[in-house]
């Protein structure tokens, strides 16, 4: 016989830790160059807004030189690598810092408009009856908003900051998610160790929270990764209108603003932003498909 | 090619290797295998789970996939290389002169097309036909498969027919291009046992009716025994026996086949004094077969040095046997007149006090039917009848098996008593406390305990987000049993010990374990609260008969120690007939007859038992069987025939009375109970239907 791989079914298991968990999917998704591509380009950014603080960045809100090229020196004897923009801020600094925020403001929004989603969806899904009806009629009134105006709304009325783009991301996303995790509920409760839990007289909110929701993990985990993607796209289009992160705090979708007007004659500062937000955007849509790709290859 | 007299195979495939390729590298699922069909005769392969025999069957047909391949050896189909054939050729082979069926009748079904249309298309696409004749050819075959009102059928879609005429519609469309070899997988497996029998009997004409050679693939030894001359074994990828199917059941060569017939439950085999020996160790995984014999590591006669050479073991014919063959080395010299091997065998359990009372329970469901036509009938709300009148006993260490075909409402039954559903009226008394109106979550935790269940399917029995043992340790705790949690640990430990897995499975997730290692999962987690009754739901259907073995038989000998009240719900009488001391027989939500296995199994019986014994199919040539098919569909539980409510089906229908009055019960001193209209004395003087050792 040619090569023979011995599968991992017949090792004697330990108990992996999370990390060891983590490291193998790492390893699985360098069968698909895509979901790589996209790994590295979040890794990219995660590592930049990790490390900003210790790089030897300009105040990304020092005013310098207004209007300065790319590469061009600065008055202390450094280099604005990246150029400044209308108000003479570093460029670098400012999409360095701008990436920290859009992170954890991005990462902190999606995961509270999972947790809400994904208990309207399991409480909608296992109960059934008069609860589904009236979590997915709310659900489907806020479905009915187009995403981005209801988030604009929100933030319009509650004023601009990263909480209320944390609550208004939560209003428009969260029904999403509970539709997701509601249709997989529906499937994941007839199966019989549902039964097995319900016939040994566990209570719903046992079976919803330990028995079902961990097994709606893997669809959900792909769809995260898409949705960070679009909770990035939802604050830089707040930014941009004038409604993210508060100035003078660095915000991707702001400096494309400001730099609008000014296109003509320095488009380096609208375009190297928006360069960053799509790379990021991409990095993400990028490793939810490798993610799906690799899940559902055996 | 004229001039030659020899016939010609069918189908011939030599040395065949088929691997499939994926990220853990080349799995060799079929090797070496030799299978010669000549015209006119049918052929079963029988195997397990992972055998191999469906792939054969895909690469007979060429359908491998992107990551399977016949790596080395031919299939010739009428002499010509299937594989050398380009895809146009392969293609107008396929489907008008190899045709093939498969298990799920709706899968190869278009569900959007009426049925005419699609039967139509075989001979439009393979022959230069007329539309006229295509129809002509289509309405012949549905009669020929035996479908009643062929030119209904025709104009149907998939959806409006059952189960058993999709397949019927399959074979139909199998047969239309006059196909020389006709595939079957498994094709009665999604069946129930009265409508398989129908099937079976269909297939079994086929080939002297159209003169079709057949290759049948199959886990089930009796249904080869009912259709095939001859019979292919299979083991991890070989095939280890061939010859006649008289041969091979009658003096089985092969220890696997040997070992395969003993974890059948056949007649004469009993729980307690002739337990059935399951094979021991499991099925190596493709990656992992042993050098030499594959079947060596669980063989009673694996010799060191002779058994595990490098060269493997090939086919060696039987002397003075045609066609015979084994892959055995020391076939010759095993001496089986000396070979008892032994299962768990016991003592009857001393059957004690009533556990387990339920009295006139009914289950209605409601169903709301929003059309107009109700609106004007004022009858909005229509009941599902899923039980009526359920009346039955079970005692300590006692074995109840509820039999029905799908549809009975045997499920529902258990729903009731595990309190997931509340009884419409009448009792469900578990030592003397009345449950049937109390849903599960208002019981209280020790009765609760009393009542658990094993699971029919092993993939779904176990959360599969969480390890073994944790979710045996759930049971423990939720129940009471212990609270501290080193005992928890200790008492994980033991029930894995009951049911004879290491201890180190504890730490293990489900998807790391054997569908029969899941099975016993089940079993240990069912046993953990110290239950006075289990609920077993089909608990071995959905496994491999070497697995069923083990698994019945762990059951049994678990329950026999712990003095247990088994409620064992199935289908498969031959499995029913092994492990229960009573039996109930339902139909349609009613309870037609009960008693003891022995007055099931011999006359009087109702009508329906009758059908459903002649049913079941044996793997022993001793056995003589009366075939009875019933005629007509299972009726809807909304609309039950009015009367008996077998009357529309019944063979033994006697008139009028039928239709319009319910049998009142007929109940001998002993507890024998039949609801029909003819009476005990007549029923009494009907034949055996299984009859042992005709010879």
């Amino acid at each position: 016989m040619t090569t023979q791989v011995k599968l991992e079914t017949n090792e004697i298991p330990q108990r992996e830790s999370g990390f060891k968990r983590f490291f193998k999917a790492l390893i699985l998704m360098r069968e698909s160059p895509i979901g790589m591509v996209g790994l590295v380009l979040i890794l990219f950014w995660v590592v930049m807004a990790v490390i900003a603080p210790l790089l030897p960045l300009y105040d990304p809100n020092a005013i310098m030189l207004p209007f300065q090229k790319i590469g061009a020196a600065a008055p202390d004897g450094g280099t604005f690598w990246l150029g400044t923009d209308h108000k003479g801020r570093d460029i670098l600094s400012r999409i360095i810092w701008g990436a920290q925020k859009v992170l954890v403001w991005a990462t902190f929004a999606t995961l509270v408009a999972y947790i809400v989603g994904m208990l309207m969806g399991v409480v909608a899904g296992y109960l059934g009856g008069w609860a589904d009806e009236a979590v997915s009629f709310i659900a489907n009134v806020f479905l009915s908003f187009p995403f981005i105006i209801l988030c604009i709304i929100i933030v319009a009325t509650l004023g601009a900051s990263g909480w209320t783009i944390v609550v208004a991301v939560t209003f428009a996303s969260a029904p999403q998610i509970m539709r997701i995790v509601r249709g997989l509920v529906l499937d994941l409760k007839t199966r019989d160790y549902i039964f097995a839990a319900q016939t040994r007289g566990e209570s719903p909110w046992y079976i919803m929270l330990v028995e079902l929701l961990p097994n709606a993990r893997g669809p959900l985990i792909v769809d995260a990764c898409l949705r960070l993607g679009y909770t990035v796209v939802a604050i830089a289009t707040l930014g941009f209108l004038g409604l993210g992160l508060p100035p003078p705090d660095p915000d991707w979708g702001l400096m494309i603003k400001e730099a609008v007007p000014l296109g003509a004659f320095a488009g380096h500062s609208m375009y190297l932003p928006a360069a960053a937000l799509a790379s990021l955007i991409l990095g993400f849509n990028l490793l939810a498909d490798g993610l799906r790709e690799v899940s559902l290859r055996d | 090619m004229a001039n030659t007299t020899a016939v010609i195979p069918v189908l011939e495939c030599k040395n065949v290797n088929i691997s499939y390729y994926t990220r853990a590298g080349e799995i060799p699922a079929v090797v070496d295998f030799n299978l010669t069909v000549m015209p006119g005769e049918s052929i079963g392969i029988v195997g397990e789970s992972g055998c191999g025999k469906s792939t054969v069957a895909l690469a007979i047909m060429n359908y491998m996939g992107k990551n399977g391949r016949v790596k080395s050896g031919q299939i010739l189909f009428n002499g010509r290389d299937l594989q050398a054939m380009s895809e146009d050729e392969l293609r107008s082979i396929r489907g008008s002169q190899i045709s093939m069926v498969y298990q799920e009748p709706m899968a190869s079904l278009n569900p959007s097309m009426k049925i005419g249309e699609q039967l139509m298309e075989v001979p439009l696409y393979h022959e230069d036909v007329t539309q006229a004749e295509a129809k002509q050819r289509s309405l012949d075959m549905l009669a020929a498969v035996k479908l009643p009102d062929p030119q209904r059928i025709m104009d149907a879609y998939p959806h409006q027919i059952s189960g058993g005429q999709q397949q019927r519609v399959v074979i139909a469309m199998a047969l239309l291009s006059k196909p020389a070899l006709l595939l079957l997988d498994e094709p009665t497996t999604a069946l129930d046992v009265t409508v398989e029998a129908g099937i079976v009997q269909l297939i079994k004409e086929i080939s002297s009716q159209f003169g079709t050679s057949m290759i049948y693939i199959s886990h089930n030894l009796g249904l080869i025994l009912e259709t095939c001359d001859r019979i292919t074994v299979m083991y991890s990828g070989e095939a280890v026996e061939t010859g006649s199917v008289q041969a091979v059941f009658n003096e089985m060569r092969h220890p696997y086949t040997r070992g395969l017939f003993a974890s059948i439950p056949l007649p004469g085999t009993n729980k307690n004094s002739r337990p059935l020996v399951p094979i021991r160790g499991q099925l190596p995984l493709p990656q992992n077969r042993p050098q030499g014999c594959y079947f060596g590591p669980r063989c009673d006669f694996f010799q060191a040095g002779c058994c595990d050479q490098e060269a493997g073991i090939s086919m060696r014919p039987v002397l003075h046997e045609v066609r015979h063959e084994v892959r055995c080395e020391r076939f010759e010299a095993i001496d089986w007149q000396s070979y008892h091997p032994e299962g768990l065998s016991g003592e009857q359990a001393e059957i004690g006090q009533v556990v387990l009372e339920v009295k006139h329970m009914k289950k209605y469901y409601e169903l709301s039917d929003s059309s107009l036509m109700a609106f004007i009938k004022g009858k909005k709300v229509q009941y599902v009848k899923a039980n009526e009148d359920i009346n039955l006993l079970a005692r300590e260490a006692e074995t109840v098996a509820i039999v029905g075909e799908s549809g009975c409402g045997k499920t529902t039954f258990a729903k009731v008593l595990m309190g997931l559903e509340e009884a419409t009226e009448g009792q469900v008394i578990l030592n003397g406390l009345e449950l049937g109106h109390t849903p599960v979550q208002q019981r209280k935790a020790q009765t609760v305990a009393l009542l658990q269940m094993v699971f029919q399917n092993p993939f779904d029995t176990l959360n599969p987000s969480h390890t073994v043992g944790s979710q045996i340790a759930r049971v423990i705790k939720k129940f009471d049993v212990e609270s501290d949690p080193e005992k928890v640990n200790q008492r994980v430990l033991e029930l894995l010990d009951l049911v004879k897995l290491p201890r180190d499975f504890a730490l293990r997730r489900p998807r790391q374990l054997s569908g029969g290692q899941k099975q016993r999962i089940g079993i240990a987690r069912a046993f953990a609260g110290n239950p006075a009754v289990v609920v077993a739901d089909e608990p071995v259907s959905a496994l491999d008969v070497s697995v069923q073995a083990a698994v019945t038989g762990l059951l049994t000998d678990i329950q026999r120690n712990l003095k247990t009240t088994l409620l064992f719900i199935s289908h498969d009488l031959s499995v029913v007939r092994y492990v229960s001391d009573r039996i109930v027989v339902m139909y349609l939500g009613r309870i037609m007859e009960q008693g003891t296995t022995d007055e099931i199994f011999n006359p009087p019986y109702h009508p329906y038992t009758e059908a459903l014994l002649s049913a079941v199919p044996i793997a022993d040539t001793s056995v003589k069987k009366r075939h009875i098919v019933l005629e007509g569909e299972l009726p809807s539980p909304v609309n039950p025939p009015s009367g008996c409510p077998f009357q529309t089906r019944c063979p033994r229908k006697i008139g009028a009375i039928c239709e319009t009055q319910l049998p009142s019960l007929q109940q001998t001193a002993t507890g024998h109970a039949i609801l029909c209209h003819i009476p005990m004395t007549e029923l009494n003087l009907v034949e055996q239907v299984i009859q042992m050792d005709a010879a």
